[in-house]
Formats: structure tokens, sequence, C-alpha cells
């Protein structure tokens, strides 16, 4: 078998006395869809941030690619592949959807030299890929909550990314948008983009994922096949507060 | 040039400028520390009370006493700034702070050629039993313009914290600063809980410009040497707390009269911003801060 | 080409600049142009951090101040020429610059903002305690006579100016439309997710602090010749700071034209005013206009015009 596209091992984060995250590890080929869950405070968001680099994990490491991810920016991150979407959506409020898009085009795709034309066509493409084509010239700040959730995709997708981190994308969201927000993100993967679903919707995280993983309190409590873990005792426990 | 005496000189008068420096801080403390209000015009406030002071002073009237006598005034302008401040930036959201800083050195510069337009450049100064004459306390000479701000000063921070500890409004201040949501929650409007605490904030100016004015000559632009020493206390303290700030004071008036004495006025401006600094890069959330 | 019309504009202006330096006898109405000049630059120079990138930036002052304080040193240590009094300046601006940006840029909105009051009165009181460029008292110079072609001084530096401002709204025009200009905007808008679209959000920032830096300081140091004296009070005054942010903020940050307008209107005005009533009244109109355009117009008058355009259009 080939070396997993991201390898987290034993990564803790602690905020003063809170212990936000303890020893966590997990590994994700390249290619599957992954399901991170886990109630309210358990630690999701923080393992994505330490992933993702907005936040620094205290101990452990953290591969991706073959390579140390220690000691690297966010933006650096970005530019090796690791594209993220937050759970609540953080758009350039003052630019429109398709300038949000060149953004990321300008400078996570670093060393493709696209001009102008091309980043622009590019953007257009994603946009038209996931359905918002015709919002392109909109300011971001006056997007619904489902185009917002589509367009932190659609930036994500245009830094080119090998790993897809979606955080709650569909939170808030109603029955059919759920189902397009879902349909986005196979349709990304079947391109080849190994995606990590974030998400509170049971139905939405056991269609989507291959393997789920279950956080609670900072620990892994639970692994598997979606299935299996649904119906560990510990998981029900987790969420039911008991 | 160094010796003990000095040094212990130093730090008496220190702390007496330090409690001063605490008064003339804890309006910044609660608009600025508690409320979050870009609030520049604080030393403005301050020297525009010491106007008033002296004001009243052509009357025969103490400053101290014409410090109580415009508080109700300012608590009136305060609630006013606030309201405008609220209205134009808190309300619309995106950028607040920093346009609202630009509103507040705005009236700053206003404020200040308004005292130039009608009382002229001059120095101004105060008349009080207290004033011109000193004591010695332990072999040190101590003004008694100093003592009767280091007592006021004291009595002002007591009476706050006692405010912000005991009373249901005090609380609900402390709690507006806090978690804005809880406080809406439970069904009290924050908006009318800021407005009433910018009230008390710029009121308490009004008293600690008085002190201003009994401890030093006033100008129209001395607020400008304020703004680094209030801001300085209050960041130091620790956003928005009581006792913090009269430490903080503490430390500043200690630091610059030390420095005062062994290096010469010339280096007093920079002490307050250098300390301000080291904050900010190693503490940002204060001494005493959360 | 998009620049066509631009560098007809920036030609038209400096050809106007220098035609006026030889035509116009009047000497006080470069005296007054300088002035004006110079804002132009510090409101230009102050938008590409604090309106690009949204860090309010109130140490204007502390750069302007550093800029006349290397004039004033390389003037006396080695008889430098303007010139090369400007380009000292600017290189110390763009260091003063990058120092600033790596101490502070790590605050947020208002820290940031009150950390740059720091700076300037820090730099003031240093200046103020250096003997050799006067300290406290400040410091008489003498000018040398003008190079040719200029026939006086104040000539010289009107056009010396002009050419600065066409340097300064070029490269801030230049950032605008570029993918720096971009990526600042992305800082302002949201650093995070910014960082996390791929953008060196501290790299940009750092190389905004610089450029700013150095056309401030460089558009301060030939205040000193221009007065022949410099002293720390007036060099380092808060006026600068309030100024160069108020002309920003009354023009409006989002486009390279908004400072260069707002600087007109205000410095024209407070020139005019200074003649005419007292220098007092400068400051009065700076504070009134800053709080009317902040409370009534918050994107200056580019918002004004575009609303009014809008509404015209619709009609």
């Amino acid at each position: 078998m080939s070396d997993p596209l991201l390898s987290v091992s034993g990564v803790s984060k602690r905020f003063g006395g809170f212990t936000a995250l303890q020893d966590i590890s997990l590994e994700i080929r390249a290619g599957e869809r992954f399901g991170l869950i886990g109630p309210n405070g358990s630690g999701k968001t923080t393992l994505i941030n330490c992933i993702s680099g907005v936040l620094r994990n205290d101990g452990g490491s953290i591969r991706f690619a073959g390579r140390e991810l220690g000691g690297l920016s966010a933006h650096q991150r970005t530019r090796r592949g690791i594209a993220r979407s937050f759970q609540v959506p953080r758009p350039f409020r003052s630019m429109t959807v398709l300038e949000n898009l060149l953004v990321a085009l300008d400078y996570a795709v670093i060393g493709h030299g696209l001009s102008a034309r091309e980043a622009d066509a590019e953007a257009m493409a994603i946009l038209g890929k996931i359905g918002l084509a015709e919002k392109a010239e909109a300011l971001s700040a006056q997007l619904s909550q489902v185009e917002l959730r589509k367009m932190e995709l659609a930036r994500a997708m245009a830094a080119r990314p090998k790993l897809l981190i979606s955080d709650e994308a569909m939170a808030g969201l109603a029955g059919a948008e759920i189902d397009e927000v879902l349909d986005t993100l196979f349709k990304l993967n079947a391109e080849g983009i190994t995606v990590i679903m974030i998400e509170h919707i049971m139905q939405a995280v056991m269609r989507f994922s291959q393997r789920v993983m279950c956080l609670d309190a900072g620990r892994v409590i639970c692994e598997g096949a979606p299935q299996a873990v649904m119906d560990d005792k510990r998981v029900q426990e987790a969420y039911l507060g008991a | 040039m160094f010796s003990w005496e000095l040094l212990l000189d130093a730090v008496v008068l220190g702390t007496m400028v330090g409690c001063f420096y605490a008064a003339v801080s804890i309006g910044l403390a609660i608009s600025f520390g508690m409320l979050d209000v870009p609030n520049v015009t604080h030393p403005a406030l301050l020297v525009l009370a010491s106007y008033g002071a002296w004001l009243l002073g052509g009357f025969e009237i103490d400053p101290i006493l014409a410090g109580l006598i415009l508080m109700p005034l300012f608590f009136v302008l305060g609630i006013a700034l606030y309201r405008v401040y609220h209205e134009t930036f808190e309300k619309r959201g995106s950028q607040a702070a920093v346009r609202g800083l630009a509103f507040f050195f705005g009236i700053t510069f206003i404020i200040e050629v308004g005292i130039i337009m009608a009382f002229g450049v001059d120095q101004r100064t105060v008349q009080a039993f207290y004033i011109g004459k000193s004591i010695e306390i332990l072999e040190i000479r101590i003004p008694m313009r100093m003592i009767a701000a280091f007592v006021m000063a004291l009595l002002l921070s007591g009476v706050l914290a006692l405010y912000f500890n005991r009373t249901f409004l005090g609380r609900a201040i402390r709690a507006v600063a806090q978690d804005e949501e809880a406080l809406r929650l439970m069904g009290a409007d924050p908006v009318r809980i800021k407005q009433w605490a910018f009230g008390i904030a710029t009121a308490v100016a009004a008293l600690a410009g008085a002190l201003l004015i009994i401890v030093q000559p006033v100008e129209p632009t001395l607020d400008r040497a304020y703004i680094g020493r209030t801001f300085c206390v209050v960041v130091m303290a620790g956003l928005g707390s009581m006792s913090g700030t009269l430490v903080a004071g503490i430390i500043l008036g200690v630091a610059e009269t030390i420095v005062l004495t062994m290096f010469g006025a010339s280096w007093a401006p920079a002490i307050s911003f250098t300390l301000l600094l080291i904050i900010l890069g190693v503490r940002p959330q204060g001494l005493f801060g959360r | 080409m998009r620049s066509v019309p631009f560098l007809i504009g920036a030609a038209v202006f400096l050809t106007a600049a220098v035609t006026a330096a030889f035509v116009v006898r009047n000497e006080y109405v470069f005296f007054a142009g300088f002035v004006i000049l110079q804002f132009i630059v510090l409101a230009t120079a102050w938008n590409i951090l604090g309106g690009y990138a949204g860090y309010v930036n109130f140490g204007t002052s502390a750069f302007v101040g550093v800029g006349i304080y290397t004039a004033v040193a390389v003037f006396k240590y080695a008889g430098a020429p303007l010139y090369l009094q400007m380009l000292a300046a600017a290189a110390v601006g763009a260091a003063l610059g990058l120092g600033v940006g790596l101490l502070t840029l790590r605050l947020r909105g208002i820290f940031f903002s009150i950390a740059t009051v720091a700076v300037t009165i820090i730099a003031e009181t240093l200046i103020t305690n250096w003997k050799f460029v006067g300290g406290a008292t400040g410091v008489q110079l003498l000018r040398p006579p003008p190079t040719a072609p200029f026939e006086s001084y104040i000539k010289m530096l009107f056009v010396v100016v002009a050419v600065l401002v066409v340097i300064a709204v070029a490269l801030a025009r230049y950032i605008q439309l570029s993918g720096v200009g971009r990526g600042l905007r992305a800082v302002r808008d949201d650093e995070v997710a910014a960082e996390c679209s791929g953008v060196p959000t501290l790299k940009l920032k750092l190389l905004a602090c610089a450029i700013s830096g150095a056309l401030m300081s460089a558009a301060g140091a030939p205040a000193a010749m221009y007065l022949q004296f410099a002293d720390p009070v007036s060099a380092f005054n808060l006026n600068y700071s309030v100024s160069a942010l108020a002309m920003s903020l009354i023009g409006g940050t989002a486009h390279w034209i908004g400072p260069v307008l707002g600087a007109i209107l205000l410095a024209t005005t407070q020139q005019f005013l200074t003649v005419t009533i007292s220098s007092e009244v400068n400051v009065l109109v700076l504070g009134v206009m800053l709080v009317l355009f902040v409370v009534g117009a918050p994107d200056g008058i580019i918002g004004l015009a575009k609303r009014a355009w809008q509404r015209w259009g619709r009609r």
C-alpha cells in the first residue's frame, strides 16, 4: 500500500489549562472520503485548524504528501495542497465572488504562472461546476447562506488542493440545499480530491464517508466504517451526553 | 547621580503621581477597557474639565468641588457622545473600531481648537488652600496638591470598585463587557447599559480633569501628553480592572519619576509609550487581564 | 491599455508643475503648493497600508519626523544634496516601516493604531535627546543655492515633490491593480481566510509597511530645506498622522484616487484658511471634516460619487 496522503500522529493542543486535543492520530489515503464527527466542543475544528496551520499543535507531528508540516504557516500549507472551508463562512466581503476565487488562484497556485485570462477562465470553470456562475460578479457580502457555503468550497477549489477540508459546509441548510452541497463534494472527490468532511448532519456523513472518526473531549473514541461507528456505544453516549 | 535616598524619593513621589495617573485613566478603563469604545477623546475631555474647573475657580469655587459640579454635565455629554458613536459605528458593524478611532480623534481636535479659541493658548492654574504648600513625611517633601490628588484618586477608584461589584447596574456593566449576548437574553438592553456606563466614564473624567489642574498647569494641547499615559495604564491594567488600574498607574508613575530624576525630563514622554509597547508585545491582555 | 490615460495624466501634471516653476512669479504659490503636494504623497502612502490592508496607522508623524531628521543628519554630516537627503530618508523610512511592522503587525485593530502612536512619541523623544541634530531647541539649516535650471530653491522643492507625487500615486495605483492589491484587500477583509487561500499575509503587510514608510519619510525629508529649520515638536506633530488618515478617509480608501482627492480638498482648504484666518482653524477644519465624513459618508468622496452616479444612471 502507498503512503497515506495525510498522517497525523500524537497531536495535542492546549489553550491555557484546557486540553482541546489529546494525542490524536489518524491517516487518510489519497482519494478517500473521510468523515469527522463528534459533539460540539469535541475538538473537530481545533484539529483541522492544526492541520491547516491556523493553529500550532503543541505535540505530535502532521505529515502531508510525505513531508512534515511543522513550522509551515497556513499559506504554505495551502500551497502544498491543503484547502479548507470555514464553519462560519469567511468571504472577502469587499470582493465579488469571482475575485474571491482569484485571490486563491493568484496566491495558492504557485509556479504555474497563470495569466489573468487563464485565472479568470479557471475561476469561471469552478463556479460553473459548483453552480455559482451566474453570481460571479455579485458582491460576496450579498450572497445567501447556501451561496456563501458554495463560494467557500469554490474558493478552496481554486487553490487546486489535493486535500479539501469541509468544516460543516451544510450547517444551517435545508434538505435540497444539503443535497446540492453533498453533490458538489462527491463531484470533487470523483476528480481525485481527498475530502475530510466535518458534519453534524449524520445522514450526510453516512452517505458521503467511506470511513468515519468520532472525537469526544479532544480524544478519538472510535474509528471505522460509518455504520459501525454509528452503532458504537461510546459514540452514542458521547452524543447523548450520558 | 544614583543614591538610595533619591530612589526612595522617586518611589514615594512616583506612587503619588501614579495614583493620580490611575485617577485620570479610570474613565478610559471604563469606556475603552470595559465597553471597547476607542475613546481617544478621553484626555481631551480631561483638559476640557480642567478648563471648566478653572472657569468656576473664577467664582472662588474650590477645584474639587468644581469637578463635582461638572460631573452631571459631563455625564450628559458622555451619553450624547456614545449615542452618536453607537448609531454611526457600532450599529453599522464593519470596521467600527477603526472609523470610531478616526471619529474620536476628530472630536479631540475640535475640543482642542475650541479651547484655544475660547481661552487662548496660555497655561491656566487654579487656587486652593492645598495648592502651593508642601509637607514633609519621612523627610520627603511632598506637595500638598499631590496629596489631594492622591486621596481623591484612592477614593474614586474605591467608590467605583464598590459600584461595579456591589450594585446591580455596576454588575450589569461588567456583564456587558464580558458577554453582551447573555445580557440580552436576560432581558436587559446592552445599549442602554453601555450608554449609562459611558456617561459614568465621562463624568469621572470631569472629576479627574479637576485633579489635573490641581496637579499641574493646563494648556489646550496638554491632552496629547495624556494619550500615552492613560492608554498605557488601561492596557497595562488589563482592560477594565479597577484595582489593576491603580497598580498600573503606580507602576507608570514610579517608572516616570525614576527616569525623570536619573535621566532628565526630556526622556519622560517616551516612558508611558515604551511600557505600552512592551506590554502589547509581551502580554496584550495586560498584567491583570483575563 | 488601461494605463494610457493614467500616464497621460501624470505627464500633464508634471509638465504643468515644471512650467509653473518657470512661468509663475509669485513665490507664495510654491510655498502653498509644496504643502499640498506633500500631503498628497502622505495620504497616498498612508492608504497603501491603512486603506488597502486595513491597518490604521497613526504613525505618519513618526515617518515624517524621521524623514526630516534623516535629511537634517545627512545634510549636516555630509552636506548631501536634496535628492540624496530624500533617498536616505526613503531608506530609513522603509527600514522603520519594516521594524514597526515586525513589532506591531500581530496586533489587530485599535491596538495596532495605539502602537503606532507609541512609535511616534518614542521616535520624537529619541530625536529630542540627540544633540547632533539640535535636540529640543531644533536646528537651523542654511540651504545651498538652487541647482540649475531652477532660479529659486522653493520652486525646486515644489518640482521635486511633484515628481514624488507621481512616483507615489503610480506605486499606489500599481499595487491596487496588481495581485498584491488583491492580497492586501484579502488581508483587510479576513486575515485567516486570506492565509488559508495561500496569501502570505505577513509578507504582504511588511511590504505595505515598508513602501508606505519609505514614501512618507521621503515626503517628509524636503520639509527640512523648505523651512530651513527643524525641531522635534513640529517634525513629529500628530497633525501629520491625523491629516494623512483624514484625507484618505475623506477621499475614500478603496481607490488610489481617493487620498489624492482628499488631500487636494483638505490641504487646499487648510492653506487658504491659514492665510486668511489662522492656523488653529486649520486643525478645527480637519476635526470637523473628519467627523462629518466618517459619520456621514463612510466611503468618502468616491462613495458619494459612486452613489450619485448610480442614481443618475437609474433615471
